[in-house]
């Protein structure tokens, strides 16, 4: 079974975000970009698979600015099979919206075929949650979205799903979508073997049109902004000075 | 001319850079602490670098390594200095000097320390013989066809773990124009050789957990086959291979520097007094400014002595600069830092005071400040015959 995985170039889950002046968005000039974690995660259940003997070839694929190439290249380095970069806008301020990644990515599946397609549950720049599920409805495939755990039967997938207040494990027919969570697994360190014959892998570079896939957007960002800061706490000096704020001032008792 | 890393060099550096901060990070307080490394963790570390094929990768493909150009092996024990060197040196590096190995000495020294199956360490200091090795009293006789030992050597780090140890020994003495000096030659000692014994040495404020031995040598029996390269060459051997503990040193004390700021500029950033972010106080910030500076300069110098080895280009005097200049930056950035964080910077809660007290031994190992001062000094004067 050939495996696919999406993997998205996002800002490092270490920087510390700042939004613009303008408030057109946050500031990517000079910031490290990394693969998003979610990604990292589903192409490490992906080498899982193939190191079980279930999965056969790891496809990495890619949408966004030509620098995608080194999360790809990271990709390759922990284990994936070859790599595609759809190369969609020279501008990394563009992000091209989940329905145009789900279109493209629609089309990438005709031509490869995979029998699963694995990508992060979101990613960590708009944590929009969609593209997994949307590129199920583009392909009318079941889907199994927030996997804690995955496993490949005969019949097709049993994925155990994090959903609030506890787990729900639900099978489901291949080929399917599985976006991953957090719990997954903890993805390997790129062995320096690996490193060395990452760029030396196959990789292929398209653009849209290529799968004539229409990327502008649809929508338009109206604002963003900071998150309002945390207003300080006050001590209080009693139960009964807790329980008559409590009441008086908070009115949640 | 191009200052960018490769791709493969990032990915190197941010490979080294997780590893350390996940699997050496966590484990710092508890080694200073305790001034031990479990077995267990050390084992644990060595089977994870060996599985990332990150082990002795400063060795050549040829015999098991993996090649490492000597920028890229810089780059790689850079992101290992920031880690607590009680822990890092089991992302094992064994020492360079044992491609001097011949014969029988590759199977049993050489490809044993690169798979990781046997660790090594370097001894030459003793307690007459710091900066002036060919002082050393350390001494080798002829016996039958054997070498005898006796002396002792101190302040060899790793020895706690070696399998074995690379030994510099007097082997007689020659008359120099300076007068009589010490002829030495390189030895391999196995840990068990009899009249051969390693015990626990002093208790240093720097580096914690990576521990000073002191190796005594009473009546020590050596074969011929113990000798690393030719007798009586173990200064050309030095010379040919020594090099590379002063680039370690230099790239390490960058690591650290970058680690120490990192954390200084935080703080500098979030601690108020007087009403505002100290940073915000032009004595903190130009502080900054200044430390930044020459962390960048240290890391450059270091890199470039590194690139120079690659090229094939003369580096001696450069490396000697590199390790001169990173060693004394990072005594200035921590006692910097460590201002910065006032009396909480002295305190064991942050690590702070371990970057401070562990930056003032890379000033004296592998050739005391004075001694590269020395190399650079002679290195420009001899040629215009002073």
């Amino acid at each position: 079974m050939k495996v696919l995985v999406p993997v998205k170039r996002v800002i490092d889950y270490n920087v510390k975000v700042r939004v613009k002046a303008d408030n057109t968005g946050v500031d990517l000039a000079n910031v490290k970009m990394s693969m998003n974690p979610f990604d990292e995660i589903a192409v490490e259940e992906a080498i899982r698979l193939k190191e079980a003997g279930t999965a056969t070839e790891i496809v990495a694929v890619s949408i966004g600015v030509k620098d995608a190439t080194k999360v790809l290249h990271t990709a390759l380095a922990m284990g994936a099979d070859r790599a595609i970069l759809v190369e969609a806008t020279d501008d990394q301020e563009n992000d091209i919206e989940p329905l145009a990644v789900a279109k493209i990515l629609a089309k990438v599946v005709e031509e490869e075929q995979p029998g699963l397609v694995l990508l992060g549950k979101q990613a960590i720049d708009n944590d929009c949650n969609a593209t997994g599920q949307m590129l199920a409805a583009v392909l009318g495939w079941a889907q199994a979205t927030f996997a804690s755990n995955v496993e490949i039967t005969p019949e097709g997938a049993t994925v155990i799903r994090e959903v609030d207040g506890g787990l729900q494990t639900i099978k489901i027919k291949t080929p399917a979508i599985v976006t991953v969570d957090l719990r997954l697994n903890e993805p390997r360190y790129a062995s320096l073997p690996n490193i060395m014959k990452a760029k030396k892998k196959p990789f292929e570079t398209k653009t849209p049109s290529d799968y004539g896939v229409d990327v502008a957007p649809r929508l338009e960002v109206v604002k963003v902004v900071e998150p309002s800061s945390r207003q300080a706490g006050v001590k209080v000096g009693s139960v009964a000075e807790l329980v008559e704020k409590l009441k008086n001032e908070a009115g949640v008792i | 001319m191009q200052f960018g890393l490769t791709e493969e060099q990032e990915m190197i550096v941010s490979t080294v850079r997780s590893f350390v901060e996940t699997e050496i990070y966590p484990h710092e307080a508890d080694v200073e602490r305790t001034g031990e490394v479990p077995p267990e963790l050390a084992e644990a570390i060595k089977a994870k670098t060996i599985e990332l094929g990150f082990y002795a990768c400063n060795f050549p493909e040829s015999i098991g390594g993996a090649g490492l150009s000597h920028l890229d092996f810089a780059l790689v024990e850079r992101e290992l200095g920031r880690g607590s060197m009680a822990l890092t040196h089991f992302f094992g590096r064994p020492q360079n000097i044992l491609m001097a190995c011949e014969g029988e000495q590759i199977e049993r020294y050489l490809l044993p320390a690169v798979r990781g199956e046997r660790m090594d360490a370097l001894a030459m200091t003793e307690p007459d013989a710091g900066s002036d090795v060919r002082g050393m009293k350390c001494a080798a006789r002829r016996d039958g066809g054997d070498w005898v030992v006796n002396g002792s050597k101190h302040f060899i780090s790793g020895a706690e773990h070696a399998d074995f140890v690379i030994v510099f020994i007097a082997t007689g003495e020659e008359d120099t124009p300076k007068g009589p000096k010490k002829k030495i030659t390189t030895f391999l000692v196995d840990r068990g050789t009899p009249g051969f014994t390693i015990r626990e040495g002093y208790r240093s404020v720097s580096h914690r957990g990576y521990k000073n031995m002191i190796l005594e040598f009473d009546d020590c029996r050596l074969p011929d086959a113990q000798v690393l390269g030719p007798v009586d060459g173990g200064f050309a051997v030095m010379n040919e291979w020594l090099y590379a503990t002063r680039i370690t040193v230099a790239t390490m004390s960058v690591g650290r520097a970058r680690r120490c700021f990192d954390m200084g500029l935080a703080y500098a950033a979030e601690r108020k007094q007087f009403g505002q972010q100290i940073g915000k106080f032009q004595g903190v910030s130009f502080q900054l400014a200044d430390m930044i500076t020459e962390i960048d300069a240290a890391d450059w110098l270091t890199l470039a002595a590194a690139w120079r080895l690659d090229q094939g280009l003369p580096a001696n005097r450069e490396i000697a600069s590199a390790k001169l200049y990173a060693s004394e930056m990072l005594a200035r950035v921590t006692d910097a830092t460590l201002q910065i964080y006032g009396g909480m910077g002295l305190m064991d809660d942050f690590p702070i005071e371990r970057f401070w007290r562990d930056a003032r031994v890379e000033r004296i190992w592998d050739g005391t400040s004075e001694i590269q001062r020395h190399i650079i000094s002679r290195d420009l004067l001899r040629p215009l015959g002073a």
